[in-house]
Parts: C-alpha cells; sequence; structure tokens
C-alpha cells in the first residue's frame, strides 16, 4: 500500500503525477525532451537505456513500462529483453552496447562512470551530445524509480495494463493527457 | 576534466546545464518548486536534505553546493549543515527533521529500501504526507543531479571559498538558467 494517499486507478509513477501535478509538469517535461525530443538515438533506442536501469534498479513498474514502450516503438519483444539479461550479448548496435554500458554505471553512481567506458563509445561513434543524454537519462529513471518505489506505489501484474501505457507513451509521450485520467477509473 | 567537451568552464551542474539548456529549464523548475517552497518543510530543511543525499553519493559538488545555500539560509552556521550533512541522528534538529532525512538516506540506496517504520516514525513526529512526498522526490532528484554531474566528470572547484558566493546568488534569486547565464558571482 503507498505511503501517501493515491488514487485507486493510477498505480506506479502515474498516481504520483497527478497527487503532485507542480512537480510533475517539469518532471513530464524533461522526460518528454529526453525521450521523445529531436535526437539522433532513437525513441526505442532511448526507451531500452530507461528500461536497463529501470531493470537494474528492481524498480519492477517503470522496468515493465519501458520494456512495453520499447517493445512497441522497436515492433518486436526480443532486444529489450535481451538488454536487460545481458548488454554484450544482445542484438543492439556497438555504439548502443557502448551507451548502456555508461547507463548501467551511471546507475550505479556518477563516480561508477569509467574513462574506458566513455573511450568506448566515442570510438563507437557516439557523439557527445549523445554520452550526455545517456548519461542524464540514466539518472532520471535513477530518479524515477526511486520516487515510485521509495512511496511504495501499487505495481499491477496484469501485462494489458503495461501494454495499454506502452501504447500511451508511444502516441502521446510523457505529455499529461489534456483529460486527465478519470476515464481510467473503473 | 569533463567526459564530452562542454564547451564552457562553468563548475559542476553550471557547466552541463550551459551545455544542455534545454534539459536545464525544466530542472531547474523542478530544483524552485521542491528546494524554494516554504509549505511544509521550509527552504532550509530542503536543502539539507539535499546536502545529505549529497554527501551519501559522495557528490563533492553537490554537497559543497547545497551546504554552502543550507549555510547562507542559516546566517552561516556551518557546523550545524556540516553535522547535518555527515550524521543527521546526532545534529542538533528536530526529531522530524531527522526522520525524514532517515527517509532521504533509505531513498539513497534504492526506493526499495524505505520501510513502513521509516515512515511511520516521520508521521509520528508530525510529518504530513505532503513532507513524506517531498522528502523523497528532493532525495530522489539529488540522486538524478549527482549522477548527472559525477557521471559528465563536471569540472569540481575544490576550494570551498568559491562556494558561498554562488550559494548567495542562488539564495536571493532561485534556480532558473540564470545560475549559468549570469555572470558568475566570486569572492569579493
Amino acid at each position: 500500500m503507498p505511503y501517501i494517499p493515491l488514487e485507486d486507478h493510477l498505480p506506479g509513477i502515474t498516481g504520483l503525477l497527478e497527487y503532485s501535478k507542480e512537480t510533475a509538469q517539469p518532471i513530464r517535461e524533461l522526460t518528454q525532451i529526453l525521450l521523445r525530443g529531436p535526437s539522433t538515438l532513437t525513441e526505442g533506442e532511448r526507451e531500452l537505456i530507461a528500461t536497463v536501469v529501470s531493470y537494474r534498479n528492481q524498480c519492477k513498474f517503470c522496468a515493465t513500462a519501458h520494456t512495453a514502450a520499447a517493445d512497441i516503438l522497436l515492433g518486436e519483444k526480443e532486444t529489450a529483453e535481451k538488454v536487460k539479461q545481458n548488454i554484450d550479448t544482445a542484438p543492439v548496435s556497438n555504439k548502443m552496447k557502448a551507451l548502456l554500458t555508461i547507463a548501467s554505471q551511471v546507475q550505479v553512481s556518477g563516480k561508477t562512470v569509467t574513462a574506458e567506458a566513455i573511450q568506448k563509445a566515442k570510438s563507437e561513434g557516439a557523439t557527445d551530445l549523445e554520452i550526455h543524454d545517456t548519461v542524464l537519462i540514466a539518472a532520471l529513471f535513477c530518479l524515477y524509480n526511486r520516487y515510485v518505489d521509495g512511496l511504495a506505489t501499487v505495481t499491477p501484474d496484469a501485462p494489458e495494463f503495461y501494454q495499454g501505457l506502452g501504447e500511451r507513451l508511444k502516441q502521446h509521450g510523457y505529455n499529461r493527457l489534456p483529460q486527465g485520467y478519470d476515464h481510467l477509473k473503473k | 576534466m569533463p567526459h564530452i567537451n562542454l564547451g564552457n568552464d562553468l563548475p559542476g551542474m553550471r557547466g552541463l546545464m550551459a551545455f544542455s539548456p534545454a534539459t536545464a529549464e525544466p530542472m531547474n523548475l523542478l530544483a524552485e518548486i521542491l528546494l524554494r517552497s516554504n509549505d511544509g518543510l521550509t527552504p532550509t530543511e530542503r536543502e539539507l536534505i539535499g546536502t545529505h543525499v549529497s554527501y551519501l553519493n559522495d557528490c563533492f559538488f553537490c554537497q559543497h553546493a547545497h551546504a554552502a545555500i543550507a549555510c547562507h539560509y542559516l546566517n552561516s552556521d556551518k557546523e550545524l549543515v556540516d553535522d547535518v550533512r555527515e550524521n543527521p541522528a546526532a545534529a542538533n534538529i528536530s526529531n522530524k527533521l531527522k526522520a525524514l532525512l532517515n527517509i532521504a538516506a533509505l531513498v539513497q540506496n534504492g526506493g526499495k529500501y524505505v520501510t513502513p517504520e521509516a515512515v511511520a516514525k516521520a508521521k509520528q513526529e508530525g510529518a504530513t504526507d505532503k513532507d513524506i512526498h517531498d522528502t523523497v522526490l528532493i532525495a530522489a532528484m539529488f540522486c538524478m543531479a549527482n549522477r548527472y554531474v559525477d557521471g559528465l566528470g563536471a569540472i569540481t572547484p575544490t576550494d570551498l571559498s568559491t562556494y558561498p558566493p554562488r550559494a548567495k546568488q542562488v539564495a536571493e534569486n532561485g534556480y532558473g538558467n540564470h545560475i549559468f547565464s549570469a555572470k558568475q558571482p566570486t569572492a569579493q
């Protein structure tokens, strides 16, 4: 049960963003820029970064939601599953492997990021901006994962819930729906 | 030296925000709401939470930058700020703030480390739901900021006398893109 009163029909992060709309607005905006804004990384690649970090933070809600978003954007379910299990052997480019490795270091802490990991990403063609965005996306999900689990929000079990959330993230990105979320009430 | 070419020599978070002003804007807005609000927790208490989490994350720039802001609010009571930064349980602060700093420390470890007992303790000491929400989100925000700063190897001044002038700028003008676009304050 959540530590603070959240609406029953809004599990995980969704209830927190409605509980505190004032802080939700810049959090949504930052996420929209990083995961959906103009970038040389695809939306699917950026969702993979979010997925790997959430998975390693053992945040089931976020890991499952962003796996669903990545699966929908990539059009297959194999890649997201494999990057969670092993970055080095996953079916992604060498550049993505290097960026996901940096993200996995950021998940541990900022100081864990090594010059070698940065160098490897650069030698595989990653730009300074791609490295910047990777570090900030990984850091942002260290915020989200702590926010979601630190307040003990509800984690649904039903796969259909995450499929629906993933579709919403593809359709609307991270912006608040103009009509709100009352239509989700059962 | 930073891991990427930032195109500026500003310290810590400021250099990163100058490199990426588009993401800096919502980050500063979030900091302004969470750290400058007087609704429930005071700005001083909010900065102390950020300072302690940054200390636990071993982020030199952030812990000293936010300690200096807290110190500014506390009329230069550096001893109290240092006590809270390193060991809040023994510091001369309210039991409520101690209980909230304990929650913040658990969040620093990971969201799942927060226990119902730690939350119950804070409520028993008078913390409201909003205080608990804000504490968790402030701690989580610093887990982002500390990783951003150290993960990109941002420039970290080791001369502690350079922190108070920048702290005064934030204390007087709040968080916003002015912290990197305006002339950098230096000691008198």
